[in-house]
């Protein structure tokens, strides 16, 4: 049986007051949405800010009722039995956020253990145990105020896992942390994940779902665009190829023209301090460079290479198309 | 004991993360102090020192009221600020559990500016301090405390569901001076206050407190402040659910 079930899920938000004089609006931030996910398993809702990944996990955290559809966590609804649910799963969410900052770390992982009813005579363990795995021994009588984000981050996680949750969900757990507390925190998930716990993970950083996820919904604008592992994902654009071209002089005004281009599927810029980075995505056996340097005569050029997609050439293809 | 234990462990941890900030433990004395000292002033002048010690407890007691009305409103859009509001309605725990103890803690930093304010009455301006039921006045301060706590519990979680709530603890704050006989006898306010002061478990603590210390018999005043405590207690767990059903649909448990 699928540990979270998902059935064209949908949640819709208004805006202004039926006091205020301006009219009321109403935007829908999931659109409907159906997916599973199995037990042990690590899936990730991968897609750009606004895309609804928030809105769909705190439905079924139980922090959000559901405008449509339904959902089961552990075979319990998410409307009709929000305490069964809510005492299996754990939560965690990325940024500053979430702590009483006047407290040492382990009076906040006391409070929580508390109210997530953890037998009294099994804290200090417990708490004791997280705390080694998320590398906080030794700093957990400190007030969280004077943590870094990293050891912030850590002490969510050991919130979540306080009462051992059946199910995890991470709303982008590593926003804001530098790339090696973002490593610890991937590996920490991958160990999580091998002793059984289910996650679901929502991110937007397209690395760490290639490497921690075994499936992957891509979501954008309430809906979701597919579903699969990360190499079924890449394997949409596998046919094409990508090229990227190093440009000195600015490239802003010449993008039209290399979109023009036959068998030029995308095309991205990325920028950097010194130099733009032309990202065109081409179709199956399409041979553009020769046509793209074209178009670029007359601009200072520094790399041209071709790559082959990865899941952020399929993401980007996804989320264009929406 | 479960229950017990919640409570009490809910209570010593919020009390601790209120009370770390001497910036606003200063501020929590130094604000009754002052309307405290303008009464005293006032008071004196008049002359009656029967009168003056009597305002002096129903002065010091305001700080009590002060604390919890404004900061049961406000605490949990200062939950609902720093992220843990969600947190707080995730756990498996009734979220009535988890609201009372930070009410009541809320009290408890008020009863602290009750001792400092009898002690300013007493050393700047000479009002003296001699209970003659002392074990008996501490009995009913600490239960006034908890009930105070209770009704900071009912107005807490009306901002569960309205974010605008908060501003209903400014909006009680001084009414309930005045109309629970604080400062100024109920005997001395239209007739038509005395109902509406016979609901409120302030008017009955305040009445509790000033029996102990002048030698009436409390104990009716400590049952009904309990009571009627208790009554708006009861409310606020029969509203919790629906509140916080409320909430949930209404997406008002986080800030955005």
């Amino acid at each position: 049986m699928p540990v979270i079930e998902v059935d064209q899920l949908a949640r819709s938000y208004r805006s202004g007051s039926r006091f205020s004089r301006g009219a009321r609006t109403e935007v829908e931030a999931v659109r409907g949405i159906s997916f599973e996910v199995e037990p042990g398993e690590l899936f990730g809702l991968l897609g750009p800010n606004g895309a609804g990944k928030t809105t769909t996990i705190k439905m079924l955290i139980t922090l959000l009722l559901p405008t449509g559809g339904s959902a089961r966590v552990l075979g319990y609804d998410v409307v009709a039995d929000p305490r069964e649910v809510r005492r299996r799963i754990g939560y965690v969410f990325g940024g500053d956020k979430g702590l009483y900052e006047r407290l040492s770390g382990y009076d906040n992982l006391r409070y929580f253990a508390e109210l997530y009813g953890v037998p009294p005579r099994e804290q200090r363990q417990r708490i004791a145990e997280l705390l080694d795995l998320v590398g906080l021994t030794g700093k957990e009588g400190q007030r969280v105020e004077g943590y870094s984000r990293g050891m912030r981050q850590r002490l969510h996680i050991a919130r979540g896992l306080l009462h051992k949750p059946d199910v995890l969900f991470l709303d982008e757990p590593s926003i804001g942390i530098d790339p090696v507390g973002a490593r610890e925190l991937r590996e920490t998930v991958a160990a999580l994940v091998s002793t059984g716990t289910t996650v679901l993970l929502t991110t937007h950083y397209m690395f760490e779902d290639d490497e921690l996820c075994d499936r992957i919904a891509v979501i954008a604008g309430g809906a979701i665009l597919a579903e699969g592992t990360p190499e079924q994902l890449k394997s949409r654009v596998a046919d094409g190829h990508v090229v990227e071209i190093e440009v000195f002089d600015g490239v802003d005004d010449r993008i039209d023209a290399v979109r023009a281009i036959a068998g030029v599927t995308s095309v991205g810029v990325e920028s950097s301090d010194r130099s733009q980075l032309l990202v065109v995505r081409t179709a199956a056996a399409a041979q553009v460079t020769p046509a793209v340097l074209a178009a670029l005569e007359g601009r200072s050029l520094g790399r041209v290479a071709t790559r082959e997609p990865t899941l952020e050439d399929a993401y980007v293809e996804l989320v264009r198309d929406a | 004991m479960k229950i017990l234990r919640l409570v009490a462990v809910g209570w010593w941890l919020q009390l601790k993360n209120r009370s770390r900030s001497s910036f606003d433990g200063l501020l929590s004395i130094l604000y009754p102090l002052f309307f405290a000292t303008t009464i005293f002033f006032l008071y004196r002048q008049n002359g009656d020192e029967a009168a003056l010690v009597s305002a002096a407890v129903g002065a010091s007691l305001m700080g009590v009221w002060s604390a919890v009305s404004t900061s049961a409103s406000t605490t949990l859009q200062g939950e609902r600020r720093q992220g843990t509001l969600e947190l707080l309605v995730a756990a498996p725990t009734p979220f009535s559990l988890v609201i009372l103890p930070a009410t009541v803690s809320m009290a408890t930093i008020g009863l602290w500016s009750f001792i400092v304010t009898l002690l300013w009455g007493r050393f700047a301006f000479g009002i003296p301090i001699s209970f003659d039921q002392p074990l008996v006045f501490v009995i009913a301060a600490v239960v006034m405390t908890f009930s105070l706590g209770l009704v900071g519990f009912l107005q807490a979680m009306a901002s569960v569901r309205y974010r605008a709530a908060w501003a209903l603890g400014t909006l009680f704050e001084f009414p309930v001076w005045l109309v629970c006989g604080f400062l100024v006898p109920l005997s001395s306010l239209p007739d038509w206050v005395t109902p509406i002061a016979y609901l409120l478990p302030p008017t009955w603590g305040v009445s509790a407190v000033r029996a102990a210390a002048f030698g009436g018999s409390p104990w009716r005043d400590i049952a009904l402040c309990l009571a009627t405590g208790a009554i708006y207690a009861a409310i606020g767990v029969a509203l919790s659910r629906r509140l916080v059903d409320s909430a949930r649909g209404n997406a008002t448990l986080a800030l955005t």
